[in-house]
């Protein structure tokens, strides 16, 4: 859950939630705030990781590996090369290898996923269009790439050889991806989800969890929303759980139709 | 073997439980999911997966869990998030109450943060050959009481610890395909 200050952090811990994100802003307000966003002031990130005993993660521009040798001096537990932030490299990743935190990072379809596990990425996240409240992104991006893997399985290693080529992503991981029937790696969605349905939406989609950015707190009662989702990500199966924790949360998070977005608007375009 | 293992399946590395134990096995036994209590007592043995254990603790709670566990009577098979829950004491955090079933005082987070999490080649009472075992995040029991063993430790605590027939370890056996620690547990009972 996306946090933006110490208490916020408790109210997410004390829902269940496995993690939060420390942030000055949560996408919503960047994207309200327009203009260059960039990793948050290291006070804000001690200040919220002294507040919790799970982990804190932490954003960093895509390419500004600086500001991950930042975090990780913090002690941040894991780093997310995001496009939420605006890039500082518009060719290049941060070489996730070169650190000893974790990163986790975004994309869109299987090439783009394996691209950033090749750089190093311990975790994916589908990106969806954060900030919106729209799940509509999440869900194209989820079913790419879980149609991408079911493509895999029933080919055979030379046309496995000929997609890794087409899809820019190397061949061994391809292959192993083929072998498992899955990522290497978690697989967790992320960008628009703003109800404990959209949450059990995407778990259902084939989601090993969910990031929960601006919807908890832009919504009308964030303590009862954060239980809710983290109680239907539990039970994603069960529609009896789902319909009994979504009774009275209030308003969710006011949402953004992102056909009205420019293509500048789009966050989701960022890194590649 | 035959034998019924399950799984905790609220929060945290679920699948590599599963995994684990499905090896060990072998083809006869069987590995099951569990989130709530109402069939656990036909499991030989349980698995408390690695996670967070504030997160798990509140979702046990939450599914009506917490008596259960308690009374559960077969083996238990704790990995880090979950050693913490079998303590009967947590650390500096007094708000936080675990299941009790060891008599142990655990410290989360005993070697720090993410960035300090490591691996290492651990001696290991009842291993031939020392264990590669992963620690993250990994807590440490700082205190046993009578009758508990101590399989393994580090300058921080103990890391490896069994009494009856419940295991616990501060790191995660169900990562790297070695199962000795699997077939200890399996071995009591009786599979």
């Amino acid at each position: 859950m996306d946090v933006v200050s110490a208490e916020q952090a408790v109210i997410a811990e004390n829902a269940g939630a496995v993690a939060v994100m420390a942030l000055e802003r949560v996408p919503a307000d960047i994207r309200k705030a327009g203009g260059v966003s960039r990793m948050a002031d290291p006070t804000k990130i001690v200040e919220i990781t002294e507040a919790v005993s799970i982990p804190v993660m932490a954003k960093v521009r895509i390419g500004h590996f600086v500001e991950a040798q930042v975090l990780q001096e913090l002690g941040v537990d894991m780093i997310d090369e995001s496009e939420v932030l605006t890039p500082a490299d518009e060719e290049f990743h941060v070489d996730k290898k070169a650190f000893s935190v974790p990163f986790v990072c975004g994309a869109r379809n299987l090439g783009e996923a394996l691209r950033r596990i090749n750089e190093g990425a311990a975790m994916i996240r589908t990106k969806g269009e954060a900030g919106t409240g729209n799940v509509v992104e999440a869900v194209r991006h989820m079913r790419a790439i879980q149609s991408e893997i079911r493509m895999l399985k029933g080919m055979d290693d030379q046309e496995r050889a000929g997609y890794a080529r087409k899809i820019e992503a190397p061949f061994e991981l391809v292959l192993d991806v083929a072998n498992r029937g899955r990522l290497p790696v978690v697989n967790f969605s992320a960008g628009g989800i703003a109800t404990p349905s959209d949450a059990a939406l995407m778990m259902q989609l084939g989601a090993d969890g969910v990031f929960v950015g601006s919807g908890i707190f832009k919504s009308e009662n964030p303590e009862k929303m954060a239980k809710a989702i983290v109680e239907t990500v539990h039970h994603f199966n069960d529609p009896k759980v789902i319909a009994e924790v979504s009774r009275g949360l209030g308003e969710a998070m006011p949402g953004i139709d992102v056909h009205t977005l420019t293509p500048d608007e789009r966050l989701q375009t960022r890194g590649w | 073997m035959a034998g019924k293992i399950g799984v905790l399946a609220l929060q945290g590395d679920v699948s590599e439980h599963v995994t684990a134990f499905e090896d060990a096995l072998g083809p006869d036994g069987e590995v099951s999911l569990f989130r709530d209590a109402s069939d656990i007592n036909r499991f030989d043995g349980i698995a408390l997966p690695g996670g967070e254990s504030t997160t798990i603790m509140r979702l046990i709670q939450k599914a009506g869990m917490f008596r259960p566990l308690q009374q559960y009577e077969g083996g238990i098979f704790a990995t880090c998030a979950g050693m913490v829950l079998l303590a009967s004491e947590v650390q500096d955090d007094s708000l936080f109450e675990p299941l009790g079933v060891m008599d142990m005082t655990v410290k989360r987070n005993a070697f720090g943060r993410q960035r300090e999490s490591f691996e290492a080649d651990i001696e290991c009472a009842g291993l031939e050959t020392p264990f590669h075992a992963v620690f993250i995040r990994a807590p440490v029991v700082t205190r046993v009481g009578y009758g508990t063993e101590v399989l393994a430790s580090l300058p921080q605590g103990y890391v490896a610890i069994r009494h009856g027939l419940h295991m616990a370890f501060s790191f995660h056996p169900e990562l790297g395909g070695d199962l000795r620690f699997h077939r200890l547990f399996l071995e009591r009972l009786g599979l």
